[in-house]
Protein backbone atom coordinates (compact mmCIF):
# COMPACT_ATOMS: atom_id res chain seq x y z
CA UNK A 1 0.00 0.00 0.00
CA UNK A 2 1.35 3.73 -0.85
CA UNK A 3 2.28 5.66 2.45
CA UNK A 4 0.00 8.06 3.44
CA UNK A 5 2.89 10.78 3.48
CA UNK A 6 4.32 9.23 0.08
CA UNK A 7 7.42 10.76 -1.35
CA UNK A 8 8.19 8.53 -4.02
CA UNK A 9 10.46 10.44 -6.89
CA UNK A 10 11.23 12.74 -4.34
CA UNK A 11 14.72 13.59 -4.11
CA UNK A 12 16.07 15.27 -0.02
CA UNK A 13 19.28 16.03 0.99
CA UNK A 14 19.42 16.12 4.52
CA UNK A 15 22.85 17.75 6.51
CA UNK A 16 24.08 16.82 8.85
CA UNK A 17 22.11 13.16 8.62
CA UNK A 18 24.49 10.52 9.99
CA UNK A 19 23.92 11.00 13.56
CA UNK A 20 20.58 12.15 15.61
CA UNK A 21 18.26 14.24 14.08
CA UNK A 22 19.18 14.29 10.73
CA UNK A 23 19.59 10.79 10.78
CA UNK A 24 16.25 10.04 12.42
CA UNK A 25 15.16 12.32 9.25
CA UNK A 26 17.03 10.14 6.68
CA UNK A 27 15.59 6.95 7.97
CA UNK A 28 11.80 7.94 7.65
CA UNK A 29 11.74 10.25 4.20
CA UNK A 30 13.47 6.77 2.85
CA UNK A 31 11.07 5.00 4.26
CA UNK A 32 8.56 7.01 2.86
CA UNK A 33 9.91 6.75 -0.80
CA UNK A 34 12.05 9.54 -0.80
CA UNK A 35 15.77 9.55 -2.57
CA UNK A 36 17.59 10.34 0.40
CA UNK A 37 21.66 11.96 -0.13
CA UNK A 38 23.07 12.13 3.24
CA UNK A 39 25.64 14.30 4.75
CA UNK A 40 28.27 14.15 7.16
CA UNK A 41 31.42 16.29 8.35
CA UNK A 42 33.56 13.60 10.83
CA UNK A 43 33.97 10.04 9.46
CA UNK A 44 33.69 8.70 5.99
CA UNK A 45 33.17 5.61 7.90
CA UNK A 46 29.99 6.82 9.87
CA UNK A 47 28.49 7.87 6.47
CA UNK A 48 29.43 4.63 4.57
CA UNK A 49 27.59 2.54 7.33
CA UNK A 50 24.70 4.86 7.47
CA UNK A 51 24.65 4.03 3.58
CA UNK A 52 25.12 0.84 4.05
CA UNK A 53 21.97 0.91 6.45
CA UNK A 54 19.70 2.55 4.64
CA UNK A 55 20.55 -0.17 2.11
CA UNK A 56 19.81 -3.33 3.99
CA UNK A 57 16.41 -1.16 5.20
CA UNK A 58 15.21 0.08 2.45
CA UNK A 59 17.48 -1.63 -0.07
CA UNK A 60 18.31 1.94 -1.34
CA UNK A 61 21.89 3.23 -2.28
CA UNK A 62 22.09 6.43 -1.05
CA UNK A 63 24.48 9.09 -2.06
CA UNK A 64 26.36 10.29 0.45
CA UNK A 65 28.62 13.45 1.26
CA UNK A 66 31.37 14.23 3.90
CA UNK A 67 32.28 18.13 3.98
CA UNK A 68 31.71 20.53 6.24
CA UNK A 69 28.17 22.60 5.50
CA UNK A 70 29.77 25.77 6.05
CA UNK A 71 32.57 25.69 3.26
CA UNK A 72 30.97 26.97 0.61
CA UNK A 73 33.64 25.39 -2.43
CA UNK A 74 32.46 22.25 -0.90
CA UNK A 75 28.90 22.78 -0.66
CA UNK A 76 28.87 24.13 -3.94
CA UNK A 77 30.98 20.90 -5.07
CA UNK A 78 28.11 18.87 -3.64
CA UNK A 79 25.22 20.61 -5.70
CA UNK A 80 27.11 20.42 -8.71
CA UNK A 81 27.00 16.37 -8.19
CA UNK A 82 23.39 16.84 -7.25
CA UNK A 83 22.00 18.32 -10.52
CA UNK A 84 24.50 16.04 -12.57
CA UNK A 85 23.18 12.67 -11.09
CA UNK A 86 19.37 13.86 -10.16
CA UNK A 87 18.71 17.09 -12.08
CA UNK A 88 16.34 17.72 -9.54
CA UNK A 89 15.93 18.56 -5.56
CA UNK A 90 12.45 18.40 -4.19
CA UNK A 91 13.23 18.60 -0.60
CA UNK A 92 16.09 20.20 1.62
CA UNK A 93 16.39 19.68 5.37
CA UNK A 94 18.71 21.96 6.68
CA UNK A 95 19.66 19.86 9.93
CA UNK A 96 23.16 20.41 10.34
CA UNK A 97 24.19 22.03 13.89
CA UNK A 98 26.45 22.72 16.77
CA UNK A 99 26.26 23.72 20.45
CA UNK A 100 28.65 24.84 22.89
CA UNK A 101 27.93 26.52 25.63
CA UNK A 102 29.43 29.64 26.99
CA UNK A 103 28.46 32.48 29.78
CA UNK A 104 28.90 35.81 28.42
CA UNK A 105 32.22 36.66 28.96
CA UNK A 106 33.74 33.12 28.63
CA UNK A 107 32.88 33.45 24.46
CA UNK A 108 36.26 32.92 22.31
CA UNK A 109 35.78 34.63 18.63
CA UNK A 110 36.20 31.35 17.41
CA UNK A 111 33.09 29.99 19.07
CA UNK A 112 31.17 32.88 17.38
CA UNK A 113 32.29 31.65 14.64
CA UNK A 114 32.15 28.41 13.92
CA UNK A 115 28.65 28.13 15.51
CA UNK A 116 27.33 31.05 13.14
CA UNK A 117 28.98 29.05 10.55
CA UNK A 118 27.65 25.99 10.84
CA UNK A 119 23.99 26.93 12.18
CA UNK A 120 23.59 29.78 9.93
CA UNK A 121 25.58 30.71 7.17
CA UNK A 122 25.64 27.43 5.50
CA UNK A 123 21.73 27.34 6.06
CA UNK A 124 22.01 30.20 3.38
CA UNK A 125 24.20 28.28 1.17
CA UNK A 126 22.00 25.33 0.62
CA UNK A 127 18.88 26.89 0.53
CA UNK A 128 20.41 29.84 -2.69
CA UNK A 129 21.69 26.03 -4.44
CA UNK A 130 18.70 23.87 -3.52
CA UNK A 131 16.27 26.66 -4.61
CA UNK A 132 18.01 27.16 -8.16
CA UNK A 133 17.32 23.45 -7.96
CA UNK A 134 13.66 23.63 -6.68
CA UNK A 135 12.60 26.12 -9.59
CA UNK A 136 13.11 23.98 -12.26
CA UNK A 137 10.05 22.55 -11.34
CA UNK A 138 8.65 25.01 -9.48
CA UNK A 139 8.02 22.86 -6.29
CA UNK A 140 10.14 22.24 -3.33
CA UNK A 141 10.15 22.04 0.53
CA UNK A 142 13.05 23.90 2.36
CA UNK A 143 12.80 22.95 5.91
CA UNK A 144 15.48 24.47 8.48
CA UNK A 145 15.52 23.30 11.74
CA UNK A 146 15.93 26.16 14.19
CA UNK A 147 15.60 25.50 17.89
CA UNK A 148 13.41 26.57 20.91
CA UNK A 149 16.59 28.49 21.84
CA UNK A 150 16.04 30.38 19.32
CA UNK A 151 12.65 31.92 19.85
CA UNK A 152 12.88 32.39 24.12
CA UNK A 153 16.81 32.05 24.75
CA UNK A 154 18.61 30.21 27.36
CA UNK A 155 21.76 31.11 29.44
CA UNK A 156 25.03 30.63 28.49
CA UNK A 157 23.20 29.95 24.92
CA UNK A 158 24.09 33.57 23.40
CA UNK A 159 25.91 32.24 19.98
CA UNK A 160 23.88 28.93 19.80
CA UNK A 161 20.12 31.54 20.52
CA UNK A 162 21.34 33.82 18.05
CA UNK A 163 22.45 31.21 15.09
CA UNK A 164 19.29 29.46 15.58
CA UNK A 165 17.08 32.71 15.77
CA UNK A 166 18.54 33.37 12.08
CA UNK A 167 17.65 30.32 11.02
CA UNK A 168 13.62 31.87 11.70
CA UNK A 169 14.51 34.84 10.16
CA UNK A 170 15.95 33.30 7.13
CA UNK A 171 13.20 31.02 6.52
CA UNK A 172 10.57 33.91 6.85
CA UNK A 173 12.42 36.21 4.58
CA UNK A 174 13.08 33.48 1.99
CA UNK A 175 9.21 31.98 2.24
CA UNK A 176 8.00 35.14 1.38
CA UNK A 177 10.46 35.35 -1.96
CA UNK A 178 10.33 31.76 -3.25
CA UNK A 179 6.57 31.25 -2.71
CA UNK A 180 5.71 32.22 -6.43
CA UNK A 181 8.26 29.67 -6.98
CA UNK A 182 5.86 27.28 -5.25
CA UNK A 183 8.76 26.41 -3.02
CA UNK A 184 8.06 26.09 0.65
CA UNK A 185 10.64 27.23 3.18
CA UNK A 186 9.63 26.62 6.84
CA UNK A 187 11.47 25.75 10.08
CA UNK A 188 11.00 23.30 12.96
CA UNK A 189 12.36 24.35 16.55
CA UNK A 190 13.08 21.28 18.79
CA UNK A 191 12.87 21.64 22.63
CA UNK A 192 15.00 19.09 24.17
CA UNK A 193 15.63 16.38 21.99
CA UNK A 194 18.12 13.31 23.06
CA UNK A 195 20.96 13.72 20.66
CA UNK A 196 24.76 14.15 21.44
CA UNK A 197 24.32 17.51 21.23
CA UNK A 198 22.90 17.45 24.62
CA UNK A 199 25.38 15.01 26.03
CA UNK A 200 27.97 17.59 28.03
CA UNK A 201 24.89 18.21 30.12
CA UNK A 202 25.32 17.77 34.09
CA UNK A 203 22.90 15.49 35.44
CA UNK A 204 21.25 18.48 37.15
CA UNK A 205 20.97 20.64 34.52
CA UNK A 206 19.44 17.40 32.61
CA UNK A 207 16.88 17.08 35.59
CA UNK A 208 16.18 21.36 34.98
CA UNK A 209 15.06 20.82 31.48
CA UNK A 210 13.10 17.39 31.79
CA UNK A 211 11.59 19.37 34.69
CA UNK A 212 10.19 21.90 32.10
CA UNK A 213 8.83 20.06 29.46
CA UNK A 214 4.85 19.45 29.95
CA UNK A 215 4.79 16.34 28.55
CA UNK A 216 6.72 14.92 31.44
CA UNK A 217 9.68 13.08 28.72
CA UNK A 218 12.40 14.03 26.21
CA UNK A 219 11.77 14.28 22.81
CA UNK A 220 13.47 11.46 20.16
CA UNK A 221 15.15 12.54 17.09
CA UNK A 222 12.01 10.70 15.65
CA UNK A 223 9.55 13.17 16.59
CA UNK A 224 11.67 15.88 14.94
CA UNK A 225 11.92 13.50 11.87
CA UNK A 226 7.83 13.16 11.84
CA UNK A 227 7.56 17.09 11.87
CA UNK A 228 10.06 17.00 8.64
CA UNK A 229 7.99 14.10 7.17
CA UNK A 230 4.89 16.08 7.24
CA UNK A 231 6.63 19.65 5.70
CA UNK A 232 8.42 17.51 2.99
CA UNK A 233 5.12 16.10 2.10
CA UNK A 234 2.11 17.29 0.05
CA UNK A 235 0.28 17.65 3.01
CA UNK A 236 1.64 20.81 3.71
CA UNK A 237 1.99 22.22 0.06
CA UNK A 238 -0.26 25.48 1.47
CA UNK A 239 2.07 26.15 3.97
CA UNK A 240 5.21 28.62 3.84
CA UNK A 241 7.09 30.86 6.40
CA UNK A 242 5.71 29.13 9.32
CA UNK A 243 7.76 27.69 12.69
CA UNK A 244 6.83 24.83 14.74
CA UNK A 245 7.88 24.31 18.07
CA UNK A 246 8.45 20.42 18.44
CA UNK A 247 9.13 20.37 22.05
CA UNK A 248 6.34 18.33 23.94
CA UNK A 249 5.28 21.48 25.50
CA UNK A 250 8.40 22.59 26.78
CA UNK A 251 8.69 25.93 28.95
CA UNK A 252 11.88 27.53 29.32
CA UNK B 1 22.97 22.39 -32.29
CA UNK B 2 26.03 24.36 -32.03
CA UNK B 3 26.59 26.80 -28.61
CA UNK B 4 25.24 29.74 -29.75
CA UNK B 5 22.28 27.99 -31.02
CA UNK B 6 21.79 26.27 -27.78
CA UNK B 7 22.62 29.25 -25.86
CA UNK B 8 20.21 31.43 -27.49
CA UNK B 9 17.11 28.83 -27.43
CA UNK B 10 17.89 29.00 -23.49
CA UNK B 11 18.13 32.56 -23.87
CA UNK B 12 14.74 32.83 -26.19
CA UNK B 13 12.90 30.52 -23.87
CA UNK B 14 13.52 31.73 -20.45
CA UNK B 15 13.53 35.36 -22.08
CA UNK B 16 10.72 35.12 -24.24
CA UNK B 17 11.99 37.04 -26.85
CA UNK B 18 12.43 35.63 -30.44
CA UNK B 19 16.17 34.58 -31.53
CA UNK B 20 16.37 37.38 -33.67
CA UNK B 21 16.38 38.82 -30.68
CA UNK B 22 19.11 37.94 -29.05
CA UNK B 23 22.53 39.91 -29.35
CA UNK B 24 25.59 40.67 -27.36
CA UNK B 25 24.25 43.70 -26.19
CA UNK B 26 21.15 42.04 -24.74
CA UNK B 27 21.67 42.79 -21.10
CA UNK B 28 20.30 42.25 -17.61
CA UNK B 29 18.14 45.52 -17.05
CA UNK B 30 16.31 44.88 -20.50
CA UNK B 31 12.47 44.47 -20.53
CA UNK B 32 11.92 41.17 -20.17
CA UNK B 33 15.81 40.04 -18.46
CA UNK B 34 14.52 41.24 -14.93
CA UNK B 35 15.71 40.01 -11.54
CA UNK B 36 12.76 36.58 -11.76
CA UNK B 37 14.00 36.05 -15.21
CA UNK B 38 17.52 35.77 -14.55
CA UNK B 39 17.26 32.63 -12.30
CA UNK B 40 14.60 31.01 -15.03
CA UNK B 41 17.23 31.88 -17.56
CA UNK B 42 20.14 30.41 -15.54
CA UNK B 43 18.28 26.90 -15.43
CA UNK B 44 17.52 27.14 -19.33
CA UNK B 45 21.29 27.29 -19.44
CA UNK B 46 22.28 24.80 -17.09
CA UNK B 47 19.64 22.55 -18.68
CA UNK B 48 20.78 22.86 -22.10
CA UNK B 49 25.03 22.69 -21.53
CA UNK B 50 24.45 20.29 -18.38
CA UNK B 51 26.28 21.83 -15.92
CA UNK B 52 25.76 24.06 -12.97
CA UNK B 53 26.89 27.84 -12.78
CA UNK B 54 29.12 28.88 -9.14
CA UNK B 55 26.84 31.67 -7.45
CA UNK B 56 29.53 34.36 -8.97
CA UNK B 57 28.88 33.50 -12.29
CA UNK B 58 25.40 33.43 -11.61
CA UNK B 59 25.21 36.94 -10.12
CA UNK B 60 27.92 38.34 -12.95
CA UNK B 61 26.16 37.03 -16.09
CA UNK B 62 24.92 40.50 -16.92
CA UNK B 63 24.44 40.39 -21.10
CA UNK B 64 24.43 37.92 -23.45
CA UNK B 65 27.60 38.54 -24.39
CA UNK B 66 29.17 37.71 -20.59
CA UNK B 67 27.42 34.25 -20.81
CA UNK B 68 29.18 33.29 -23.44
CA UNK B 69 32.92 34.30 -21.97
CA UNK B 70 31.57 32.83 -18.62
CA UNK B 71 30.22 29.67 -20.81
CA UNK B 72 34.06 29.06 -22.24
CA UNK B 73 35.39 28.85 -18.31
CA UNK B 74 33.09 25.61 -17.81
CA UNK B 75 34.46 23.99 -21.50
CA UNK B 76 32.35 25.27 -23.65
CA UNK B 77 33.31 27.27 -27.28
CA UNK B 78 31.40 29.95 -29.77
Amino acid sequence: MASVFNLEGKVAFITGSTRGMGWAEAKLLTQHGATVILNGVHSQELLDQRREELKKEFDVDADGFLFDVGNFEASQNCYNAIFKKYKRLDILVNNAGILEDNLVGMIRKENIEHTLSTNTTAIIYNLQFAARLMMRNKSGSIINISSIVGRVGNEGQVVYGASKAAVIGITLSAARELAHLNIRVNAIAPGFIDTDLIKGLTPEKYQERLNSIKMKRIGKPEDVANAVLFFASDYSTYITGQVLGVDGGMIM
Amino acid sequence: MDSTEKLKKAFSEALELSPEEIKDDLSYGNESWDSIAHLSLVASIETEFDIMLNSDDVIDMSSYKKAKEILQKYGISF
